[in-house]
């Protein structure tokens, strides 16, 4: 049964020229993972694994055929980056100035835990009122 | 007609919105309570004429006034009366009608309520309140004026939006949006009221303002539920929440509000946090008018943001006016609310409440800056994306220290603990933590973020329902009550302690199923001929044809998918496409049949023009319904909290506020000199 | 009322009501294209529409970006469903017609759409005047980072992607890129080709 549904799965793809032996969920499930990361081009801020339109499922299909020809998922996020910019990502690479994306709310985080904690000293250090 | 005299009527509650303005200040200065006679008017008449205007508008949607521009836009013959009527908010100048009009409501509720109250808070709160209502009046006559007419008149329209007619959620959602939305500009109102007033040191417009955060919030709840499940129903790929700047414009002042209704407490109990939750009450009105600005303006791009125009530049400029207005009004007022108050012991609820409301500005934070960020980048030239992945890594530790504390909050004593105490309180809830974790693993739970929400999830779970046992325990044995009865007088004699509780439970069966569904989404999309079944998760679906058919307002094509068990069809689905006039893509139109198992949702992805095959997306997932669920026991535990206060007989329980006295204390005079 | 701390909190805002105030000054809809400057990936496609003489092509043959090394290619994405595509397509086929004779190839690229409804619409518009070939998966689409239709690459002489036109390409835009570009490629020595 599941090997059928394989083969159908194959055959709707576009571009079957590797045998079905490969169709395997593990690749169902990296592709998914990668298709989460890439934002869909003719979208409004859908990722290609959601949105429904025909363009996101061709680079869905794209990035499994890579996938499948033995490319790690940065090369894959790589390519598409190469050709439509950082701005295919939906989350930014943490380096540069992106970096202040990604620190920010650390800080905030951190800064905060530091001020409750002299605050509730303060306050508990505080003589008892009448 | 109708368009001449709703527009009249806008126009001449513009000038009634100057006068009250204008009334409320002198009559505090000199003294007239006459003029504040007026100024109240202002704000009932403000509600009446938008009133008009609003039935006017449907008045001309229902009778296919196309000489009225917006309905020459969203309306249509074929349009079903239901959606014709909710397509008041489909669009952006009827949804701005929509928001004055309920703000005018809110306005003229709250100062009604509040009427005979005696001092400067409410005339001030009407001037606040006037001023947000002049901002909407100004663009309902600018550059959002839905009546406009329309020469020549068309014979029939193009209908409104295709989403807004495709689910009946469109007519819940919105509304509920916005009277979550707008309430919040009410504890704006008594915040800058108490400002203007003076009265700022005093905790009446905090009790004011509390009370109507808890209603608005309870509304903003459901309304992101509700959009959450509407998501789910209807853009076809299973997912409920998609960090979206409109979700994350919606979610920002939920938390802030949620951070306030916390904090106000520590204020109420100990007298302390006064300029921080004034500075809480405010932001959530900023984020409210910043989140619509964001969708509004088309500066920033978005699933559901509606068209432009000028009135972005409107928005610029009212969210300048608030933003420069609020910081300096709570600056200015900073140094007199400086307190001196002490905690007990750092092992007390206090400070949990504190760590509560750090974890929950931050998490808001954190999605301000998300959602800023691609401008901030923009700006230095270099374009980038901040989706679903950033906001997922980012916020989860959050949510896990938010959900940590929900079960230690309320195990902690106010004041202080000992150690014997904490240990005994904060323990027992491990145990339960341990066992959900295991029980996550046993079933096949394996990421490592989805078992430290069931731990946690586990830990939250057990601390609430240990409180109700304790209390209803604790009745049982004093005075020999049946568990029902000391369940309901412990809730009515601590309604808003036991509905916070409620609230939390709601909220941990949300998490509950965002953590399970995720974890265990399982999907596969394959076409299908006739006859031929695909199988996801153990369930199995057959496809026994395609077909289409023209219904007034739209044309389907929809697939009929048979559940399988075994042999046996156990029941029919119909994931559909509806193609719509407004819309040159079709909207596939997912099905939804939820079970103990799970939900089952299919998706007709796509179909060749022949139509003998049909490729079909079908997910598998765990506990939706909970969300859905959950969400209701939030409002739930929202209404709790709201009941009227219970006061026994013997005990007063809630100080009398001085307006409610004969003769109100000299030292509670309000202070006229402080008037700006 | 402390006017001193107000003043000092008000300019606050002024950062975020600038950056929002600047948020205006921009699309949100325009997205560099990292392609510019590099070399245009290649593609071998079939032909679908033939397109007119003396540009025609034979339906089926394969067009292979390699084959047009020394000339300025003019790829543009198009589809029967865009209605933006439409205003644009009169400007491109007279300007293939005006450079015929000149190193110059004009190439349409079917984008998400099947031939019968695409060859209806050329006809519908009154001929294309050079061919279009099909371009199953949007692999070529991907490669060239399309972001919707109409998008029109002009490729220089030696195979470098100079320009990517977002939205209908007019006369004017056309004559001018295609003329620098032949004038820049004149210059071109040919073993730098």
């Amino acid at each position: 049964m599941r090997r059928l549904l394989g083969a159908f799965l194959l055959a709707s793809s576009l571009h079957a020229q590797t045998p079905p032996a490969q169709s395997d969920s593990a690749l169902d499930a990296r592709t998914t993972k990668l298709a989460l990361q890439l934002r869909c081009p003719v979208c409004q801020g859908e990722s290609i694994q959601e949105s429904p339109a025909d363009l996101a499922k061709q680079m869905r299909d794209i990035a499994r055929e890579q996938l499948r020809a033995g490319k790690s998922e940065d090369e894959v996020k790589a390519y598409f980056v190469s050709k439509y910019g950082q701005y295919i990502l939906l989350e930014p690479k943490p380096s540069g100035f992106n970096l202040l994306l990604y620190s920010l709310p650390v800080v905030l985080v951190l800064g905060g835990l530091v001020a409750v904690t002299l605050a509730v000293r303060r306050w508990t250090a505080q003589p008892q009122e009448s | 007609m109708t368009g001449l005299l709703a527009h009249d009527a806008l126009l001449v509650s513009l000038g009634i919105i100057l006068l009250g303005i204008i009334a409320a200040p002198v009559a505090v200065r000199r003294n007239r309570r006459d003029l504040i006679a007026l100024a109240y008017g202002a704000v009932y008449t403000n509600f009446l004429l938008v009133s008009i205007a609003t039935l006017c508008m449907i008045v001309a949607l229902v009778s296919h006034d196309f000489s009225i521009s917006y309905v020459a836009q969203v309306g249509s013959r074929s349009t079903p009366l239901f959606y014709t009527i909710i397509s008041l908010w489909g669009a952006l100048e009827g949804s701005i009608l929509f928001w004055a009009w309920v703000l005018s409501m809110y306005s003229a509720v709250a100062v009604w309520i509040n009427r005979k109250r005696e001092g400067n808070l409410i005339p001030y709160t009407a001037v606040a309140l006037l001023s947000v209502a002049f901002f909407f009046g100004v663009l309902l006559i600018g550059p959002a004026n839905p009546f406009k007419p329309v020469s020549p008149v068309p014979l029939d329209g193009p209908g409104p939006n295709a989403l807004l007619q495709n689910h009946i959620l469109m007519a819940i959602h919105p509304p509920l949006l916005y009277l979550g939305y707008v309430g919040m500009s009410v504890p704006f109102g008594f915040a800058v009221g108490a400002m203007l007033s003076g009265e700022v040191t005093n905790d009446a417009w905090i009790t004011l303002s509390r009370r109507w955060t808890m209603g608005a919030w309870a509304f903003l709840s459901a309304a992101i539920i509700a959009g959450m499940w509407w998501s789910y129903e209807v853009l076809g790929w299973g997912g409920y929440w998609a960090w979206d700047p409109v979700e994350n414009a919606s979610f920002m002042p939920w938390l802030t509000a949620t951070a306030y209704l916390h904090s106000v407490v520590v204020q109420e109990r100990r007298g302390m946090l006064r300029l921080w939750n004034l500075n809480l009450v405010m932001g959530t009105f900023v984020l409210t008018v910043l989140g619509t600005f964001l969708t509004r303006s088309g500066i920033i791009s978005s699933v559901h943001s509606f068209t432009q125009g000028t009135i972005g530049y409107y928005f610029l400029a009212f969210i300048a006016l608030v933003l420069v207005g609020a910081l300096a009004m709570v600056a200015g007022n900073s140094e007199r609310l400086r307190t001196t108050g002490r905690f007990d012991s750092a092992a007390s609820r206090e400070t949990i409440f504190l760590l509560n409301n750090l974890f929950l500005t931050a998490f808001m934070f954190t999605v301000l800056v998300g959602t800023l960020f691609p401008l901030v980048a923009e700006m230095r030239g270099a374009k980038v994306s901040v989706g679903p992945p950033f906001f997922n890594r980012m916020t989860l530790p959050v949510i896990a220290a938010l959900i940590f504390l929900m079960g230690v909050g309320p195990a902690l004593p106010w004041k202080s603990a000992s150690e014997a105490e904490v240990k005994a309180k904060l323990g027992p809830p491990f145990i339960a933590a341990f066992v959900s974790a295991a029980l996550a693993f046993a079933i096949g739970v394996r990421p490592p973020y989805a078992l430290a929400a069931f731990f946690f999830v586990g830990y939250a779970l057990f601390a609430n329902f240990r409180e109700y046992w304790i209390g209803v325990s604790a009745r049982m044995k004093a005075h020999g009550e049946s568990i029902p009865v000391a369940l309901g007088r412990l809730v009515r004699a601590n309604n808003r302690r036991y509905g916070g509780y409620v609230a939390h439970v709601g909220v941990l069966l949300v998490a509950l199923g965002i953590a399970a569904s995720s974890a265990f989404r399982a999907e596969r999309e394959v076409t299908l001929k006739p006859g031929e079944s695909m199988s996801v998760a153990g369930q199995t679906v057959r496809l026994k044809g395609l077909a289409g058919r023209q219904e007034p307002q739209r044309a389907v094509i929809a697939a009929t998918m048979e559940v399988m068990k075994g042999d046996k069809v156990i029941a029919t689905m119909e994931p559909r496409m509806n193609y719509y006039a407004t819309s040159s893509a079709p909207v596939a139109t997912p099905q939804v049949r939820s079970t103990i198992k799970g939900d089952l949702y299919l998706t007709l992805m796509a179909f060749p023009q022949d139509g003998s095959n049909a490729t079909i997306k079908m997910i598998v997932q765990p506990l939706i319904p909970w969300m859905w669920f959950g969400g209701g026991v939030i409002v739930l535990g929202a209404l709790i909290c709201m009941l009227p206060v219970y006061r026994r007989k013997d005990v007063p329980v809630v100080a009398v506020p001085p307006a409610l006295q004969p003769t109100s204390p000299p030292a509670l005079e309000p202070q006229l000199v402080d008037a700006p | 009322m402390n006017w001193k701390r107000a003043l000092i909190a008000a300019t606050a805002a002024i950062p975020l009501i600038l950056l929002l105030a600047w948020g205006f000054s921009r699309n949100p809809g325009d997205i560099p294209s990292p392609l510019p400057g590099k070399p245009a990936p290649l593609f071998a496609l079939g032909v679908f529409a033939p397109g007119q003489p003396p540009l025609e092509r034979k339906v089926g043959d394969t067009l292979r970006l390699e084959d047009f090394r020394g000339k300025v290619v003019v790829l543009n994405f198009w589809a029967s469903w865009c209605l933006a595509c439409r205003e644009e397509h009169v400007a491109l086929s007279d300007a293939a017609r005006r450079y015929t004779g000149k190193p110059v190839q004009f190439l349409g690229v079917l984008f998400n759409d099947r031939a019968p409804p695409a060859i209806d619409w050329i006809s519908e518009m009154g001929g294309q005047s050079y061919p279009s070939v099909m371009d199953p998966g949007a692999h070529v689409a991907v490669d060239f980072g399309l972001y919707g239709v109409p998008e029109t690459f002009f490729i220089d002489v030696t195979g470098r992607v100079a320009r990517k036109q977002i939205g209908p390409a007019s006369d004017v835009v056309l004559n001018h890129v295609i003329d620098s570009l032949l004038a820049a490629g004149a210059q071109t020595p040919v073993a730098a080709r």
